[in-house]
């Protein structure tokens, strides 16, 4: 089985980031990492893959100046090679000129049977990635996978909902958003990092995708960022004094929050 | 100047998150039983390659570059107990080093092979109750009979001893004195006659268990031998460089990680209106160990070139070890006053950190080891 698993390298996070005032984008011209929500579709693609007994991974990803950090170390964990899209034009994307690149760079990857994504990168946080992939390739979508099995020519996927989960089963080829925290991300190990460095990583441009440079970048998104300001400072947190009945506010502020 | 690759970096990453997420969340219970399961954890580090990335890639090794055992050891010097990681720097730097630079194929196959992968846990039995620092005064003896040593004697302070399954002894077998007629030998911890009499107590590195050995009548085959016999010492000393550097690497990671908590405090904790961090006093101290941290990180750098070139580095080996050891002590003891009473509670990291960091003006040669090889290599001995 072969899957084919989107992934965004972003700026460290343990690094304080910046927007560029004049762009009102996030800054992206330092060393890039692979985004931690991306590790579990990784995780994820390289046990299915283990479990039909054959098959490969490959990565998609599209980032700025021909950056492979993030990329090298999804292949230390295990993936056989990946496709990285590299254009000047692509400044300033929006989620869906994201979208259309990286559809026609899952095409460029060759047959596969499952692609996985998460269900959003942590830079960007928009989160309609997934299903626009899945609509240009006019393929199924599901979305927060907690739970992935491939039966055959179906996925059966446990749909992750804020009271429980959804039983899925859809037909193959798919789209499939996987949550953090599902798997436990395989450390890149010593051997797989050295493997790493030889695994093919296919840069490409937008004209090798035959992408329209007028239809991404900032030529061609849809939405603009019209203002950024600083996010307010935290508020105070609350202080509950304890008159004997303290547990019944706390558990009532938990309610509020729907934790309980 | 040492150069980095992505490749490195990636490894520094594993290596970080391994410590932090597999070692660090269970040290407080390991420094509370005096022990860690070395089979279970070095089987894991194995697993990931973190045994042996210097050695023959046909021997399960990585046969990478020396930087690799820098950034280990860095790494490992920022885990939650130092005595977690001066075990493990047994494993890796201390105890097999000789067996793959000397040890025959089969020797190697049969021991190292395994403690590459994480199957077996190693210790090097060198002290003696009379012979620490002092080693040409080591007296455990190992006499021919046949085809087999039969080795008598007694071991002391010694790391994984009461794990291990098989030691790299360092023992007479001549009756020149001094220095010459010894020999390194393998000697699998099950063998008859092999007894741990005790485990003992210590000030600090507490996870990590040290332990008393004894050797009566213990029958090994001439052929555990490592390289030549009769060269032991000389190839001991060889293996001390490693265990120098690796501890030096260590203590970099770990005056690092204390610099950094410490002043992460200071920014954090109020007295008189303000953040402690607002003393000069404190700021200043703080910068100064910063500035050894520096310098003994270039230090490191140098060492490892010089490795790299395949050249003696007695000396930088020796530098390494003497000023990492006491850099850390002045980090430690500053971690503790600088946290007040917080520093001085088993509940919060100065305290053990204290203790653990004592451990390597004492360990891989004493200070005053370190102080009289220099003396000698500066012509400052008496003629």
């Amino acid at each position: 089985m072969n899957v084919v698993v989107c992934v965004k390298q972003i700026p460290d996070p343990a690094d304080p980031g910046a927007l560029d005032p004049n762009t009102k984008t996030l800054k992206r011209d330092g060393k890039l990492i692979l985004d931690e929500s991306d590790s579990y579709g990784v995780e994820m693609a390289l046990q299915l893959v283990d479990a039909a007994g054959g098959g490969e991974v490959t990565l998609v990803s599209m980032a700025p100046n021909g950056e492979t950090a993030g990329l090298r170390t999804a292949l230390a964990m295990g993936a056989a090679k990946a496709v990285l899209v590299s254009d000047d034009a692509l400044q300033g994307s929006d989620a869906l000129g994201t979208s259309k690149v990286l559809a026609k760079a899952i095409e460029r990857a060759g047959q596969a049977d499952l692609i996985l994504t998460a269900t959003e990168s942590s830079d960007g946080y928009t989160g309609t990635v997934p299903e626009q992939i899945a609509e240009l390739l006019s393929l199924p979508s599901v979305t927060f996978a907690k739970s992935i099995t491939v039966d055959g020519s179906s996925v059966k996927v446990q749909r992750q909902t804020e009271s429980g989960y959804d039983d899925v089963e859809c037909p193959l080829p798919a789209v499939v958003s996987v949550t953090a925290g599902v798997v436990e991300p395989r450390y890149p190990s010593f051997k797989g990092i050295m493997a790493a460095k030889s695994k093919p990583v296919d840069q490409v441009g937008l004209g090798d995708l035959g992408v329209d440079a007028g239809s991404v970048g900032w030529a061609g998104a849809g939405q603009e960022i019209v203002e950024i300001a600083t996010a307010e400072a935290r508020a105070a947190s609350t202080v509950v004094e304890d008159d004997g009945e303290a547990f019944q506010k706390i558990v009532d502020m938990l309610a509020e929050l729907k934790i309980v | 100047m040492l150069t980095f690759t992505e490749e490195h970096e990636m490894f520094r990453t594993t290596v970080r998150d391994v410590v932090r997420n597999e070692i660090d969340p269970h040290c407080d219970e390991w420094e509370h039983t005096g022990d860690f399961p070395a089979h279970q954890l070095f089987k894991r580090l194995g697993d990931l390659g973190l045994i042996g990335v210097e050695y023959d890639a046909e021997m399960g090794g990585g046969a990478a570059d020396h930087v690799y055992t820098m950034i280990l050891g860095e790494e490992m010097g920022r885990c939650a107990s130092l005595g977690v990681a001066m075990a493990f720097a047994v494993q890796t730097d201390m105890a097999t080093p000789s067996l793959h630079e000397f040890g025959s194929p089969e020797l190697k196959e049969q021991f190292l092979r395994p403690a590459i992968a994480g199957d077996m846990v190693t210790s090097v039995a060198v002290s003696e109750p009379d012979a620490g620092s002092d080693v040409a005064a080591l007296r455990t003896r190992a006499v021919r009979d046949g085809d087999e040593w039969v080795i008598n004697g007694s071991k002391m302070w010694i790391t994984n001893g009461t794990q291990a399954d098989w030691l790299c002894l360092l023992c007479r077998t001549s009756d020149e004195g001094g220095y010459r007629g010894m020999s390194q030998i393998v000697v699998p911890t099950s063998t008859p006659g092999f007894t741990v009499s005790r485990k003992l107590d210590k000030l600090g590195m507490r996870a990590s268990d040290t332990a008393e050995l004894v050797f009566e009548d213990v029958r090994v085959p001439v052929a555990n031998t490592i390289g030549e016999i009769g060269r032991g010492f000389q190839q001991q000393m060889s293996q001390f460089q490693n265990e120098r550097m690796i501890a030096s690497y260590q203590m970099v990671g770990a005056i690092e990680l204390a610099l950094e908590r410490t002043a992460a405090y200071l920014q954090e904790r109020q007295a008189f209106g303000a953040p402690l961090a607002a003393n000069q006093y404190l700021q200043y101290e703080l910068a100064d160990v910063a500035a050894d941290l520096d310098m003994l990180r270039h230090h490191n750098w140098a060492a490892v070139a010089k490795y790299q070139r395949g050249e003696d580095m007695t000396r930088e080996a020796t530098v390494a070890k003497l000023k990492a050891a006491r850099i850390a002590r002045r980090m430690a003891d500053l971690a503790v006053q600088f946290h007040g009473g917080m520093g001085y509670v088993e509940e919060n990291w100065p305290a053990r950190f204290f203790r653990d960091t004592r451990l390597w003006s004492i360990g891989g040669g004493a200070d005053e080891v370190m102080l009289r090889t220099l003396a000698r290599m500066n012509g400052i001995l008496p003629g």
